[in-house]
């Protein structure tokens, strides 16, 4: 079967990043799945037993002393290793910072075509096919690569899991041309984030937007999702004011998100905000102003006032489940 | 120091976008062609430090059809020196791997101590053309950063990562690129608007750049296969407030099994 190498995203605290078990189970579709991995240590056993817990039957560690200080290189190192040694049908990564500079550098390396941002992966008359979502979900395009792509896929977007294997080691050491790469200094933690689901993935995501006036205003947004067990989203005019991370915002420049349920909550639904929503099942919004263009997009509309309706709505849904 | 900005004209993210369903590429009638917003941004970091360094010096650099010379005299109007304009018909529908090739090679041209770019475009979503720059130019990348320093000797910043941010640094020559976390761009005054006319702006080919035809076909290509448009959204039922919105929104919830 034809190898498909993953590339394995390992936090600094040491946890399998959550985009592998899409991946994992994108490249078992294809064919042999093989995780990549770039290391100073050699992995720990158990984070051997979770790459094949996830479906990896190979992983090719690839031991590098600057693993933790260059930036992405050694990433790129160790697929470009592992290109050379397995000869994959395939190379995928995740959509995220660090994986799409790993694709588009070990593009350049191997000569390669990349397809970014893939909602899913087939094969078809013996060719790879991405499929991506388009100018905010309005189109789906399907495309290809003519020789070995390179895909990165987007977060949150599989669902399945790849049957567990148990995963042998390849080991090799790969050397990196620090003068070639940025060098990390030290990092800054994310703060701890609650219970709350993430909202790559969500299948319930509550949102809101500038009509909240203040980030005190805006913690009933969140109180509105914990009852809902939803994740918070934002309009880029919410994370702009500071009312909510960036990280939060959803749209052409934030994230896209596709959930059971989407409310959008004192948010004008300017159509850049739409882009990272509208594939939502369903969609619900309320907004002082019966004109605003998110109800041309809403399943269930309410024109009123957030600040009345969300705390209604919080006391009846907590009632509900009490 | 010599600092270049990438400047891609897309379509403006306001309009309406289209895609030719029959070839998949981008239909250029819909969607007025605008500088992307972040790679305003980008050129907004390249202005502040030549603010202060007076003997900075700002070069924009586009890759796209004749009329991308639009946004190049955009940005000579916001405060750029130059502009270089790489424009050949066998760039059209360029994918990643082809529009690194010919901008690293008039980056070569062009020199640069460093190259600021936006972290993705608007209507590509790849964010991956930055980083092939890096590899094809041997010079190292600061990727997706939030706020930046920037010295004769180097560059440094906070890069945005998924859980958390990582404080970087690399020495010059560089590539950078930033988020959204930069300010706004200043707009052009009546004097940029004045003097950008007369401000020059090269225009290269590939053939001017070294590339031939061959080359450019041999490279591995990417190919869309079958466009598919989504039928639009209808708009559901939308009641006002009448005091028990929020009760007829928590039983809809319920019969769609959302609560
Ligand atoms: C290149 C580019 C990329 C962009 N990317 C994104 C993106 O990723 N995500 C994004 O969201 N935006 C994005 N934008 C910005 C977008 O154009 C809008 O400016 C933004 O979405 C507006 O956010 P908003 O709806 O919160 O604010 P506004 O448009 O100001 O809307 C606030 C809404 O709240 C309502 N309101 C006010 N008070 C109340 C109340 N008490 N009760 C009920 N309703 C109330 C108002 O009627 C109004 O409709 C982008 C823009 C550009 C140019
Ligand atoms: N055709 C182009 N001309 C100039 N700069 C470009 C071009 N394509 C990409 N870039 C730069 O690379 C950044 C990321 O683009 P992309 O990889 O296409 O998402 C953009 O914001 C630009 O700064």
């Amino acid at each position: 079967m034809a190898h498909i190498l993953v590339l394995a995203e390992i936090s600094r605290h040491g946890h399998v990043a959550d985009s592998a078990r899409g991946l994992l189970a994108l490249a078992s579709r294809l064919g042999d799945p093989i995780a990549v991995v770039a290391t100073r240590e050699p992995l720990a056993d158990d984070l051997i037993a979770r790459l094949g817990s996830l479906g990896a039957t190979q992983v090719y560690q690839a031991q590098s002393e600057q693993a933790d200080t260059a930036l992405v290189a050694p990433q790129v190192e160790a697929l470009a290793a592992a290109v050379a040694t397995l000869n994959p049908a395939a190379v995928l990564l995740s959509h995220s910072f660090d994986g799409r500079e790993a694709a588009a550098r070990l593009a350049v390396r191997t000569g390669s075509g990349v397809l970014v941002d893939a909602i899913d992966v087939r094969t078809e008359d013996g060719r790879i096919i991405a499929s991506g979502s388009v100018y905010g979900g309005n189109y789906l395009v399907d495309s290809t690569t003519t020789g070995m792509p390179i895909i990165t896929v987007r977060p949150g977007a599989i669902d399945e899991s790849a049957p567990a294997a148990s995963a042998q080691v390849i080991s090799e050491t790969v050397t990196v041309d620090a003068a070639k790469a940025g060098m990390i200094d030290s990092y800054n933690d994310a703060p701890e984030v609650s219970v709350r689901p993430e909202l790559l993935g969500a299948k319930k995501v509550v949102s809101g937007g500038r009509g909240f006036g203040s980030k005190e205003n805006f913690a009933m947004v969140e109180e509105l999702a914990d009852a809902l067990g939803a994740a918070v989203g934002a309009s880029r005019a919410a994370v702009d004011a500071g009312y909510s991370p960036q990280t939060t915002q959803v749209g052409q420049t934030g994230v896209s998100v596709s959930p059971d349920l989407y409310i959008a909550l004192g948010i004008s639904g300017a159509i850049q905000h739409r882009a990272g929503m509208q594939t939502a099942k369903t969609i619900v919004a309320i907004n002082k102003d019966a004109d605003a263009p998110i109800f041309d997009v809403a399943d269930f509309g309410i024109v009123g006032d957030v600040f009345t309706i969300v705390p209604q709505l919080i006391e009846t849904i907590k009632s509900r489940s009490a | 120091m010599r600092i270049v900005v990438l400047v891609k004209q897309v379509p403006d993210t306001a309009d309406v976008r289209r895609l030719d369903v029959n070839n998949g590429l981008l239909d250029r009638d819909a969607g007025e062609p605008i500088v992307d917003e972040i790679n305003e941004r980008a050129l907004e970091v390249a202005l502040r430090y030549k603010d202060e360094h007076k003997a900075a010096e700002v070069v924009v650099l586009s890759m796209g059809p004749e009329n991308a010379i639009k946004s190049i005299r955009k940005a000579l109007s916001m405060g750029a020196d130059s502009g270089v304009h790489v424009v050949d018909e066998s760039l059209a529908g360029a994918d990643a791997l082809l529009t690194s090739l010919a901008i690293s090679r008039a980056l070569e041209q062009t020199r640069f101590d460093l190259v600021i770019a936006g972290n993705e475009s608007t209507d590509g979503n790849g964010g991956i053309v930055p980083a092939m720059l890096s590899e094809r130019l041997g010079v190292p990348l600061l990727g997706f950063l939030a706020n930046v320093e920037i010295t004769e000797a180097q560059v440094s910043g906070e890069r945005q990562g998924d859980d958390g941010t990582v404080n970087v640094h690399a020495g010059l020559p560089a590539i950078m690129t930033v988020t959204e976390r930069f300010d706004y761009a200043r707009f052009p005054n009546f004097k940029g608007i004045m003097t950008a006319k007369r401000k020059p702006v090269e225009t290269v080919t590939l053939a001017e750049l070294g590339l031939d035809a061959a080359e450019v076909s041999s490279l591995d290509r990417t190919e869309v296969i079958s466009t598919a448009e989504r039928p639009a959204r209808a708009a559901g039922t939308k009641i006002e407030d009448d005091g028990n919105a929020a009760a007829t929104l928590v039983e809809f919830l319920a019969t769609n099994r959302l609560v």
